[in-house]
Order: structure tokens, then C-alpha cells, then sequence
């Protein structure tokens, strides 16, 4: 079942194009993860899917109907940016306040346990701590029993602790049945959540598929050694070094490998895995492909 | 009116309450004026004393409607939360009606130490029914401030909002008459007063809790300038909701 769909979807802000004919459906179920540099579109995506914004051209549908109807929204969970919350309301007033306008909200009590907010019902958001808000605002998206759930950087700027919290809230809601469309700048987090990745950039969807073709698609194998200096070597996309290890970003690791033992440099300790879903993204951004040809993986 | 409407209501009660300073330019100011212009000078007069004090009435339904307004909704504006309440299965309605309301109550609530001061330490005095028509005037001379202050909150950004507000009250509270009496005032604010929203709104309040014929031409200009302050906040609205949510 498809809970929210766009189609064939612009949206220009005055000569900018911050969507270029874009194609997308949110399956009941899933947790889908959008990734993609800054202004890359990724908060207009979440816009015209919530109804702040309209479509130059093309169209969107939350539920069936309209984004811009209130009542096409009664199934969806929204999260403010953290700046965002009114700094004099207290933190059970926010929760009651977004309760109001859902026909069954969670109790409040059950909303500050799941997202460990109760010794904070009291307080003001304004004398939160960063964390502290995120957690609110996060909160908030669930408070009315949504079906569907929008979350525009969850974590970002947020402690390890506090993230891996979040996501077990995440991962509850989807265990439950909900489903999650989330952005983000943390690769690791859109690995550890969702199943399936839409990366755009410069508007477009380069790519849309599970994590594992999305790593995939690009083919790219990650060959790393300890090793200094390391001759230039055929089929290198890119190299970087760390830890006195040399990395290197390759199509064809197998020739790689070859040419590197043929080289006779003295190495050790040599690794070859297949690519992180940052490397796979940094390879898919910067090759730029035509604007008529996106990247598609095996099973889109 | 939606419950949901009496929701928000209460929501931006509560925000405004919660910042002391936003209570002071309401409740404040109104009630200095009266301290400091009226009880010294008009309070043994009862008809000065009476006359001074339904321009101060007046005084606080401007002040309150244009600085409440004109900076509150900036403020909000510049607030990720108010595109937040947007994304909330209710359209703009009921918040907006929500922040009229909080509009009314936050004049009220200004005009309650005004009278408070004027019956206990002055000799101004009404009729029961001059104080129902005063009622009356006040509900009728808070429309164009409160257009006022829409017009200058979704038109400009907050620290501009609230500027052009400072520039505003002073001159036309001066300029209306609101600080001399209706019929000893200097030479300029006899010529230019009849063409200001402030003096319709004064005469008005003078008619209601006493003896005083308005002036037409002041009652006319009133009226032009609510249809004008109305043109001029439908548009900032307008171009505001088209610039955030378009």
C-alpha cells in the first residue's frame, strides 16, 4: 500500500530548482532513508510531502489526497527543527498541544516514557539542553498515533548515547508497522535504520533501492593496507589514508590486488571489503551522471 | 468557534504570559501614562479627568493590539515551530483566529488598570450605559489597530517590526489628540488629527462616557482607515504565506 507518492515532481524557488522531476513512493512499512549533500533537495522533499510547500509542477499525494488538506495529514508525524520549539511552553504542554489535534493521541505519559522524558515534563524547552530537545521534537512526530513519520535530521549534531536512544525509538515504531521517510547527514544512520535508500542531489534521484544495492551499485570495492608509499596503481577512484593505512576506492579490486603485488612494494595487513554506504554516496554525488540517465540498481 | 481554535488560543496566551517584558509594553505602559499625564493634572476635574482617561483606554488598545500583534506575529514568523503547527492536521485558521482572540484578552486585560486607576484615584466618572457604549468603542476602535499590527507583523522581519511600531504609537497617540483634551489641543494636532485613525477611535470613546458630539470627518477617516489597514494586512498575510508556504 503506497502512503504518500510524488510524481514527476518540481519545485523551483524563483530560478532555483530544488526538485527536477522526481518520482517517489512511500510504501506502508518501510523505513526509507534520503540522503544527500546540503541542498541537495532533501528538505523541499519532506515539504512538499507534509504540504508546506506546493509543487511548481507534478503531483503529490499524502494518503490518497492532498498534502495542503488538513485531514490528509491526520496520519502523518512531523518533527519541528530543535530551534524551533517555543521556548516558554513547557515540555508537557508541546505534547499536549500536538495531541489536540489528533482524533487519538498517545497518552502524554506514554509519550515521555518512550523517548525518557518524564523527569523533564515540567521544564521549559527553552532551558533544554540541545539533546534534550531533539528528544522532544522528536517525540513530538509520534504523538498522534501517526501511520506515517517524517523526520528531517533526526540526530544530527546529537551524542552517541542519545542517538542510539532515538533510534531504538525508531525501530520500535517500524516494529509496530509505522513508516519512516528520514533524512540525514549520518550515512551510519541510514544504515542502521533503513531498508531502502533514495540519494539525491542537485534535485534528482540518483539512486533508489535497498542499502545493500545501493552499496552495490556502484561496484566499488574498498582495498586497504599498510603500506607507504604506495605506487600509482591502475583503476584507483580514490585514495585516502589514516592510521598510517593507505585506503583505496576501486572497481575492480581483484586487478588491483594484482598490480599491487606485481609492484613489489613491501605491504602487510591488507583488507578488501566491499563499500560503505558513505563511500558508495560520496562515488554517486560526485560523478554527477546525466540528467537522463539516474543511477538504478538491480531490483528499482 | 473550534475547540481547536480556543486550543491555540491558549497555547499563545500562555506564550505571551511567560515573557514579562511582552506584559510590560501591555499592561505597563497604559497604566504609567495614567500615573504620570492624568492623576497629577486632571484628577480633581471630573470632566478632564474623564475625558484623559478614555484617551488612555484608547491609548492601550492601540498599544496593545499594534506592539502584541505587529511583534508578536513577527516573532512567530521567525519561529521554525509556527511552520511546525502547519504540518498539523488543522489549516491556518484556527491558529490565526487563536492569535485574534489572544488580541482581545491581552487589550482587556490592558485596560483594566487604566479604568482601575481612573475610578480609585482620579474623579473621571460614567454612566453604567457610557460604560457598556465605552465597551462598544473599545471592540470598535481595536479593529484597525489590530489590522494595524497584522499588517506590520506579516509584513516586515521582527526587528524591523518592532521599530516601525516604536515610530508609529508615539505620533499618532500625540498627533490623534490622545494627550490633550478634545477641544484645548496645540494648532497641529487640531489640523492633522481628523486624518488619523487614533482620533476617530478617541471620539468615539469620548462620545461613549460623555458629553461630546464627534467630529464626522474624524468618524469617516476611521473608517477609511480600517478598510485601508484591512487591504494592507490581507496583503502582507497574503504575500507572507505565499513566501513561507508556497
Amino acid at each position: 500500500m503506497i502512503l504518500a507518492q510524488m510524481r514527476n515532481v518540481t519545485r523551483r524557488y524563483g530560478d532555483t530548482v530544488a526538485l527536477d522531476g522526481v518520482d517517489l513512493s512511500i510504501r506502508a512499512g518501510e523505513v526509507v532513508g534520503v540522503l544527500g549533500p546540503n541542498g541537495a533537495g532533501k528538505s523541499t522533499l519532506i515539504k512538499l510531502l507534509v504540504g508546506l510547500r506546493r509543487p511548481t509542477s507534478g503531483t503529490v499525494e499524502l494518503f490518497g489526497g492532498s498534502p495542503l488538506d488538513p485531514a490528509s495529514r491526520r496520519h502523518i508525524g512531523m518533527t519541528p527543527q530543535e530551534t524551533g520549539l517555543v521556548p516558554t511552553l513547557r515540555v508537557a504542554e508541546c505534547i499536549d498541544y500536538v495531541a489536540r489535534h489528533y482524533p487519538d493521541p498517545l497518552p502524554r505519559d506514554e509519550v515521555l516514557a518512550r523517548f525518557g522524558l518524564e523527569s523533564l515534563a515540567r521544564r521549559q524547552t527553552g532551558g533544554l539542553s540541545g539533546g534534550q530537545q531533539r528528544r522532544l521534537a522528536v517525540a513530538l512526530a509520534f504523538v498522534g498515533r501517526p501511520r506515517l513519520v517524517f523526520l528531517d535530521e533526526p540526530t544530527t549534531g546529537l551524542d552517541v548515547e542519545i542517538r542510539h536512544a532515538l533510534w531504538d525509538a525508531i525501530r520500535a515504531f517500524h516494529a509496530e508497522g509505522g513508516t519512516v521517510l528520514l533524512t540525514s547527514h549520518y550515512l551510519e544512520e541510514v544504515e542502521a535504520l533503513a531498508q531502502r535508500v533514495v540519494v539525491i542531489d542537485n534535485g534528482r534521484v540518483l539512486a533508489d533501492d535497498t542499502v545493500d544495492a545501493v552499496r552495490g551499485l556502484v561496484g566499488v570495492h574498498r582495498v586497504s593496507m599498510a603500506a607507504m608509499p604506495v605506487p600509482p596503481l591502475p583503476g584507483v577512484v580514490a585514495q585516502s589514508e589514516s592510521d598510517g593505512r593507505v585506503h583505496l576506492l576501486t572497481p575492480d579490486a581483484d586487478e588491483l590486488v594484482r598490480a599491487l603485488v606485481r609492484s613489489g612494494v613491501a605491504f602487510r595487513d591488507l583488507a578488501v571489503r566491499p563499500t560503505t554506504l558513505e563511500e558508495a554516496f560520496l562515488h554517486l554525488t560526485t560523478r554527477k551522471p546525466t540528467a537522463d540517465q539516474p543511477l538504478t540498481g538491480a531490483n528499482a | 468557534m473550534s475547540a481547536l481554535t480556543l486550543t491555540h488560543a491558549r497555547f499563545l496566551l500562555l506564550e505571551t504570559i511567560r515573557v514579562p517584558v511582552a506584559l510590560i509594553g501591555t499592561l505597563f505602559f497604559p497604566s504609567a501614562a495614567m500615573l504620570f499625564f492624568v492623576v497629577p493634572f486632571a484628577s480633581d476635574d471630573s470632566v478632564a479627568a474623564t475625558y484623559a482617561t478614555a484617551s488612555m483606554v484608547t491609548f492601550a488598545v492601540m498599544t496593545s493590539n499594534l506592539f502584541g500583534h505587529g511583534v508578536g506575529v513577527a516573532a512567530d514568523r521567525a519561529l521554525p515551530w509556527d511552520a511546525y503547527t502547519r504540518t498539523l492536521p488543522a489549516g491556518p485558521g484556527p491558529r490565526f483566529v487563536g492569535r485574534i482572540l489572544v488580541g482581545l484578552v491581552m487589550t482587556a486585560a490592558s485596560l483594566l488598570p487604566v479604568v482601575a486607576i481612573a475610578a480609585l484615584l482620579t474623579e473621571a466618572s460614567t454612566t453604567p450605559l457610557g460604560l457598556v457604549l465605552g465597551a462598544g468603542a473599545v471592540v470598535v476602535a481595536a479593529v484597525p489597530f489590530t489590522l494595524m499590527g497584522l499588517a506590520v507583523g506579516y509584513g516586515l522581519p521582527m526587528k524591523a517590526a518592532l521599530a516601525v511600531a516604536q515610530v508609529l504609537f508615539f505620533p499618532l497617540a500625540f498627533l490623534g489628540g490622545l494627550m490633550s483634551s478634545p477641544t484645548n489641543a496645540p494648532w497641529i494636532v487640531q489640523t492633522v488629527a481628523p486624518y488619523l485613525p487614533t482620533r476617530g477611535a478617541v471620539e468615539l470613546m469620548w462620545a461613549a462616557v460623555a458629553d461630546f458630539s464627534p467630529d464626522p470627518k474624524a468618524l469617516v477617516m476611521l473608517g477609511v482607515w480600517t478598510v485601508a489597514l484591512a487591504g494592507l494586512a490581507v496583503l502582507a498575510y497574503r504575500t507572507d504565506q505565499g513566501r513561507r508556504f508556497r
